[in-house]
């Protein structure tokens, strides 16, 4: 295997996490709602989703517990902020550091144990093509689901009412109330949306990208994947090639290190985060109009009635 | 086309009809035992101030709100409205007062959102452009809305009502954001919807409107209905009295003063827009006398937010020269030791810009009088000294509040107005500058701002004042000008200043050169 093919596969891995969690975000918040709690729905989702496969034996039921995982942990944030109008910055907060002492818990009983991860694709004959077969067609099926999902989002967004009306409660929720829409309600859906693709994106990490689980094991990933949605300024063609460049630079700075090039390795880390500055300060300089945020994010909603 | 109705329109059925209608809010009656009825081709209005129950009524109509007693019926039938998806596909239509437009979205999707989804969306767009040629309502589909002006915008709130093909349309104070040319295209298509045999609920402030375009009026007070009457027999004046409950103090026309030293002047200010979608103000300059109160028409958003910010120093600018203050170059001065040097400003918005609404009256005298005052002393706040501010300006403007010292946030629109203008006022400024000094406040309480604004210009101030309302600069200004895209057209002396020409400089026309002329030299 070519140096370049492994670098790729290791990117399309290292990037898949970061898609599914950025894709659920990007909902959530062209509904309106800022849910900071990403990384800790995400850290859920991966031990419940290693306690699904270990129990069961199954990947498929391992993915299932860390979706169910995702979606149970942002329903405490639905409830909070939308029940409650509690804000939502400070909920988000929390609920990330609840996350990371309840994965702790949870998967205290599995740490050390070891599965089988999720199968790669093989088809005779394409994926044995060489350089591209194993990139095209030898990947798990969570990368393939990840882009078949923004692929989706994005159909769902730009090309059905639905879509639009759940922007529509991102720019105006006064306006989307006054016309007669369930603001609440079709913001608690898509924070569960946003559970449910951050517990699959926790689960991807124990389930297809390393054999185990350990506590802290997103290590950040949730907050990249905040940075991307703002990175893509709330769009998803722009998510995808985010969350690969931010996957890129992840590998690429590894691999920098293991050659020995002579930049600080703290340095090296900082590079997505860096890479994130500029770009977000050359969208804002290179923006003729439009608001890129969804207007109304992160504001609290009490209708009245 | 509706059904053709036969010309007596109190011979047939009500379309709408409330019967005891009631909405409490906690201990508070909003609407009390309202009864009105709406006939097929009647343009309706509905009269009262501020607080009057107007809001909560529409709402109810519309779904929006669900009563506490009373009913609603509809073409003599009693219904329950679940929400305004229902009262639309009754056949009720609602033009918003504060536009329910999504701005980063399209006009189409804008109209789109406001049906009721079984069209698709391709079908939209069509019959938005053949909905929106017929009625003589141009719209691009396709433009999002920010790009679009506050005229567009309201087109925009009527085509999407239009496209349910209403039978009854309700429109929340239209006029209040259109230039008196854009008023005059929107009766237009009221009279033709009229004649299609609609009904239309029109709410206003304007009564010299409604006399002009109303068949029935009715009128609500303190949450009550006071009266149903014909407006074309009644005066402006009698239909006020209704609304007001008393006879309201007339406003003494400004006698002639003296004009002294330019107090205030502005030198070709150019200023960036600080946010997005926000105004570039271009080579504005005028030149503010002692005793002379010059007014600033225009529409919502086209600069005049941004040129309060400039003045006020909440914005500064680099050339010190581009504002004078009594002699002092000051643009880049900051808005403290402005207020030191004797200006005061009064911003439109009372509650969030004017005031802290969560701080006492005491602590919002603090925060506008520390800088020139006795309420500071040796950085210690001097708690008697606001307390006497607060005090001497609930007697001198008649502020009503339940105790001495609550909560910006408790007092009503035009008392917390009376308070924020009265504050500024009792300094003595020596140039005041205010923006919307009457915006959203009961009849009573603009009486009293506008004789304080035209006695303080007697007693030697300068006074700007920025408004949208033009009956109200043509009652207490000396002259008038307009802001149009961040552009300040040359001040009219008042004899000059018609409803015409102000409208056309509102909606972006320019005065040929022979009356610039005449009016710069005047």
């Amino acid at each position: 295997m070519l140096l370049v093919e492994a670098i790729i596969l290791s990117v399309l891995a290292a990037s898949t996490p970061l898609l599914l969690a950025a894709t659920g975000e990007l909902v959530t918040e062209r509904a309106g709602v800022l849910n900071l709690g990403v990384e800790g729905m995400m850290i859920v989702g991966a031990a419940c989703g290693f306690a699904g496969a270990w129990v069961s034996g199954s990947i498929i039921v391992g993915a299932l517990c860390g979706i169910v995982a995702g979606m149970l942990t942002s329903l405490i944030f639905a409830f909070m902020t939308l029940g409650l109008a509690v804000n939502q910055v400070a909920t988000g907060l929390a609920l990330t550091i609840l996350g990371i002492g309840l994965s702790g818990l949870i998967g205290a009983r599995f740490v050390g144990e070891r599965i089988t991860t999720a199968p790669k694709l093989s088809i005779p004959g394409l994926t044995d093509i060489p350089l591209v077969g194993r990139i095209l067609f030898g990947e798990d099926a969570f990368v393939y689901l990840s882009l078949a999902l923004i692929i989706g989002v994005w159909w769902f967004l730009y090309r059905t009412r639905a879509g639009l009306v759940l922007r529509a409660c991102g720019d105006n929720h006064v306006s989307a109330h006054a016309l007669g829409y369930p603001v609440l309600r079709i913001r608690m859906l898509a924070v569960l949306f946003g559970g449910a693709c951050a517990g699959l994106a926790g689960a991807y990490l124990p389930l297809a990208y390393t054999p185990f689980f350990i506590p802290g094991m997103t290590a950040g990933r949730g907050w990249i994947a905040l940075a991307l949605v703002v990175f893509a300024s709330w769009r998803p063609g722009r998510l995808v090639i985010g969350a690969y460049l931010f996957g890129a630079v992840t590998i690429l700075q590894l691999h920098a290190q293991g050659a020995g090039v002579g930049i600080p390795s703290q340095f090296m880390s900082a590079l997505p985060y860096l890479a994130t500055v500029i770009v977000l300060v050359l969208l804002s300089r290179a923006r003729t109009g439009g608001s890129t945020a969804p207007a109304a994010l992160g504001t609290v909603f009490v209708p009245d009635r | 086309m509706l059904d053709p109705g036969p010309a007596d329109l109190h011979a047939q059925q009500p379309l709408l009809q409330t019967v005891g209608l009631t909405k409490r809010y906690g201990d508070f009656l909003a609407n009390d035992e309202i009864d009105i009825e709406i006939f097929p081709r009647e343009i309706h209005a509905l009269l009262g101030e501020n607080g009057a129950g107007k809001s909560t009524l529409v709402k109810t109509i519309y779904g929006l709100v669900q009563p506490s007693a009373g009913e609603l019926r509809w073409q003599g039938a009693p219904v329950r409205l679940s929400g305004p998806a229902e009262a639309r596909s009754l056949g009720i239509g609602m033009v918003f007062q504060h536009f329910s437009l999504f701005d980063n979205l399209t006009v189409a999707e804008n109209v789109a959102l406001g049906l009721d989804g079984k069209e698709p969306f391709k079908a939209v767009s069509a019959r938005l452009a053949d909905v929106a040629r017929d009625y003589g309502l141009p719209l691009d589909p396709k433009r999002e809305v920010w790009q679009l002006s506050v005229g567009e915008r309201q087109r925009i709130e009527i085509v999407r009502a239009l496209m349910q093909n209403p039978k009854f349309l309700i429109l929340d104070e239209p006029t209040a954001v259109l230039t008196p040319q854009e008023a005059d295209q929107l009766f237009v298509v009221l009279e033709r919807l009229k004649a299609e045999g609609r009904a239309i609920l029109y709410i206003s402030h304007k009564l010299d409107e409604v006399k002009r375009l109303c068949d029935t009026a009715t009128i609500l007070r303190g949450g009550r209905k006071v009266a149903t009457c014909n407006p074309k027999s009644e005066t402006a004046a009698s239909l006020a009295r209704m609304m007001v409950g008393a006879e309201i103090k007339e406003v003494k026309p400004p006698t002639e003063r003296r004009t002294t030293v330019p107090r205030l002047v502005v030198n070709d200010l150019t200023l960036a827009p600080a946010e997005l979608h926000g105004v570039r103000l271009q080579n504005v300059s005028f030149e503010l006398k002692g005793g002379e109160i010059l007014g600033i028409a225009g529409v919502a958003g086209n600069g005049q937010d941004e040129l309060f910010a400039a003045l006020s120093g909440e914005r500064l600018v680099k050339e010190p020269g581009t504002i004078i203050i009594d002699g002092l170059a000051c643009g880049n001065l900051s808005i403290t030791q402005r207020r030191k040097m004797g200006a005061a400003f009064v911003p439109e918005e009372r509650l969030g810009h004017g005031t802290a609404p969560r701080m006492r009256l005491s602590e919002n005298a603090l925060l506008t009088g520390h800088a020139a005052s006795d309420m500071v002393r040796h950085g210690f706040i001097n708690a008697a000294a606001t307390l006497r501010t607060v005090d001497r300006t609930t007697e001198t403007f008649d502020v009503r509040k339940a105790k001495r010292d609550p909560e910006a946030a408790s007092l009503s629109g035009g008392n917390l107005q009376k308070f924020v203008v009265g504050r500024e006022i009792l300094r003595a400024p020596a140039v005041l500058v205010v923006n919307q000094p009457t915006w959203g406040v009961d009849a009573g309480a603009a009486a009293i701002i506008r004789q304080a604004l035209i006695d303080l210009a007697s007693a030697g101030a300068a006074v700007l004042v920025t408004s949208q309302d033009l009956d109200e600069l043509l009652e207490i200004a000396d002259r008038i000008a307009v802001m149009f895209h961040g552009h300040l057209s040359p001040a009219l002396p008042r004899a000059d200043a018609t409803r015409e020409k102000l409208g056309l400089l509102m909606g972006g026309a320019s005065l040929d050169q022979k009356e610039a002329a005449h009016a710069a030299g005047a």
